[in-house]
């Protein structure tokens, strides 16, 4: 009883009156104002991307555990399987892998973003960064940015590895460097499938059970064989497959072994590479920035 | 300074509406008005639409009528205006747990805005604030529930908000950790802030609150001082717990020729109870009484309602329990 005498005793004796005042609409003009917004909404951005760096910085094994699948996959396909894996048109097998290897990493990698998202919207994270004064765009974009940068690590890492089992690119630096563009090009593409995912989807675990979806779909597709060697019923899905677009663009671009195929879009490959991501960021982006927005409904 | 720190006018909100008969009314013309530097708690069942509340005011969901403000801004016109004079503490503690306790500080001051050198000060002090100190640079996924609550609230007072929503802020505590909540609160309030408080947990209400808006089926069905709740359910009442349950009727006529009205009987507790106003006096009748007869008592006490009678009383009788709200459906 006294408990409440005492809270009400100090409450109304010293009364509320702080906090009003943030950085944000100091401006003085419209144009003021919006340069102001502009400004807080990078600031803001960067914060975020800052948290992504320094959640790795306290916790490296993470990138480790990401990468293992990939390096793991190299070593059973490349060394296990890999006397018994046919190239077409020839050459080494490992030579082959290695674009299909990056990609799959690529791939993967929208696990991670939808894991992120789902683990912020349950906990109240998300809840927390709405009611603040900070601004809106900033998670979204936030997640982009920082996600586009672990995966360029994880690239780094990747390529240091082939490096070391005698894979290289032979394609000169400008398209090697393309290649790499439209790896991490088609891991930004999957970001917003990531975010509309981690929005939709209810807790971590049916995060995870995306694996079984993922999977799959990367198993059908040129990571591993090329379709032209796949029934003639599973062939044109495997080719059809955005992820193969992309192993077959860098294979072409980095002067790998079996880049080639029949069909049509194998043969436009680096024009599809751009293409995919380009049709999945165009459904998925405005999906993903609408189902945010319907948080307040 | 606004009259009241927070003030809702026949808020309302309906979920589901493809199909007509789908539609629940979270809320349904929701008052409240809360007084500046007090505790507020709002009180209610599962579904009666506490939570909703809260995120409207909170401005994390739209009203589809009514009107509301908070610290004087109007949540609908200038909902960037109320969150730089807000806290929100959620059902969970929403803290990076691959973070420290100091780093998340200085996320969340980074994004109110202090910028880098103040978000750090900032952060000091709070540690300090709810002892937190000695572990500030301890991960925050090893921290026990409580420090996490802790570390929560301290990021949620920031910037010193004029408005603290705590939304069932010690939901899964152990007592001690709860006890350590408490604290915190005491000292926001001490500072100046005003509180709203959701809680199932009657008696952190009556420890913490003010007062206390009782709702029900999304509308506020009551709204007093705890004390004046339980004045409602009647003032102070003899209760007597016999020894054998034979002596229950004995028992009953002693009480009901001293309290003078019609006592209550709970067989399976060998209980009866009535209420009384000359409260000492009524009590010592009854003792004296139960021993010149020679009744065998197990307990006998002078009892305030508490505010669970009240409650029970308002609301028709549906109890609360300790799960998780489900009255937002997954937006």
């Amino acid at each position: 009883m006294s408990t409440v005498n005492d809270i009400t005793g100090t409450g109304t004796g010293t009364g509320t009156g702080t906090g009003a005042g943030t950085g944000t609409g100091t401006g003085t003009g419209p144009g003021a104002a919006t340069a102001n917004r502009a400004y807080w909404a990078c600031a803001d951005t960067l914060t975020l991307v800052r948290r992504t760096l320094l959640n790795y910085r306290r916790t490296p094994s993470a990138i480790v555990w990401q990468l293992g699948f990939p390096i793991v996959s190299v070593l059973l396909y490349g060394f296990v399987f890999g006397s018994a894996m046919l190239v077409p048109g020839g050459g080494d097998y490992r030579e082959f892998l290695m674009p299909g290897m990056f990609t799959m990493t690529m791939a993967f990698g929208l696990m991670n973003t939808a894991a992120a998202v789902v683990s912020d919207n349950s906990k109240g994270v998300v809840d927390r960064f709405r009611s603040m004064p900070m601004a809106p765009s900033a998670v979204p974009i936030g997640r982009s940015l920082s996600d586009l940068m672990v995966a360029a690590a994880e690239l780094a890492i990747l390529a240091a590895t082939a490096l070391a089992i005698g894979w290289t690119s032979d394609g000169g630096p400008g398209a090697t460097l393309l290649g790499f563009g439209l790896l991490l090009f088609l891991r930004f593409s999957l970001i917003w499938v990531g975010v509309w995912c981690g929005l939709v989807l209810p807790n971590t675990e049916a995060a995870g059970a995306l694996y079984a979806v993922i999977f799959p779909v990367t198993m059908i597709s040129s990571v591993y064989v090329a379709p032209a060697l796949m029934p003639s019923w599973l062939a044109p899905v495997a080719a059809w497959n955005p992820i193969s677009s992309t192993v077959t663009a860098t294979r072409e671009l980095f002067g790998n072994p079996g880049a080639g195929g029949g069909s049509w879009v194998e043969q436009h490959a680096v024009l599809m590479a751009f293409a995919w991501p380009l049709a999945v960021t165009a459904v998925f982006l405005p999906l993903a920035v609408r189902r945010y927005r319907s948080l307040s409904r | 300074m606004p009259e009241h720190a927070v003030l809702a006018e026949g808020l309302s909100k309906r979920y589901g509406k493809k199909r007509r008969d789908d539609v629940t009314h979270a809320l349904d013309g929701f008052d409240l008005a809360v007084r500046p530097g007090t505790v507020h708690g709002l009180l209610g069942p599962n579904g009666a639409g506490k939570t909703t509340a809260v995120r409207i005011l909170a401005t994390l969901l739209r009203a589809d009528g009514g009107r509301a403000e908070v610290a004087g801004v109007d949540v609908a016109r200038d909902p960037r205006g109320v969150r730089a004079r807000i806290g929100l503490v959620g059902q969970f503690a929403a803290v990076d747990e691959g973070l420290t306790g100091r780093q998340n500080l200085e996320l969340f001051g980074r994004l109110f805005h202090l910028g880098g050198r103040a978000a750090r000060v900032r952060a000091g002090e709070l540690l300090d604030l709810f002892a937190l100190t000695e572990a500030a640079d301890k991960g925050a996924g090893q921290y026990s529930g409580g420090m996490r609550r802790r570390l929560d609230l301290a990021a949620s007072m920031i910037l010193a908000p004029a408005v603290l929503f705590l939304d069932e802020p010690t939901t899964g505590l152990d007592p001690r950790a709860r006890g350590e909540v408490w604290d915190a609160v005491r000292t926001l309030v001490a500072g100046g802030t005003t509180v709203l408080l959701t809680t199932q947990y009657l008696d952190e209400a009556d420890r913490l609150a003010s007062r206390i808006t009782v709702m029900d089926r999304g509308r506020a069905i009551a709204d007093d001082t705890p004390d004046g709740l339980k004045d409602r359910v009647g003032g102070d009442r003899v209760e007597v717990v016999v020894a054998e349950p034979a002596d229950l009727p004995a028992a009953r006529a002693v009480l009901a020729r001293i309290a003078g009205t019609d006592p209550r009987t709970d067989e399976a507790e060998r209980r009866v109870h009535a209420p009384v106003t000359d409260r000492v006096a009524a009590l010592t009748e009854v003792a004296r009484t139960l021993q010149e007869e020679r009744i065998a008592v197990e307990d006998l006490a002078l009892r305030r309602p508490a505010l669970d009678d009240v409650f029970l009383k308002l609301t028709g009788g549906r109890e609360t329990t300790t799960d998780t709200e489900k009255e937002e459906v997954a937006a």
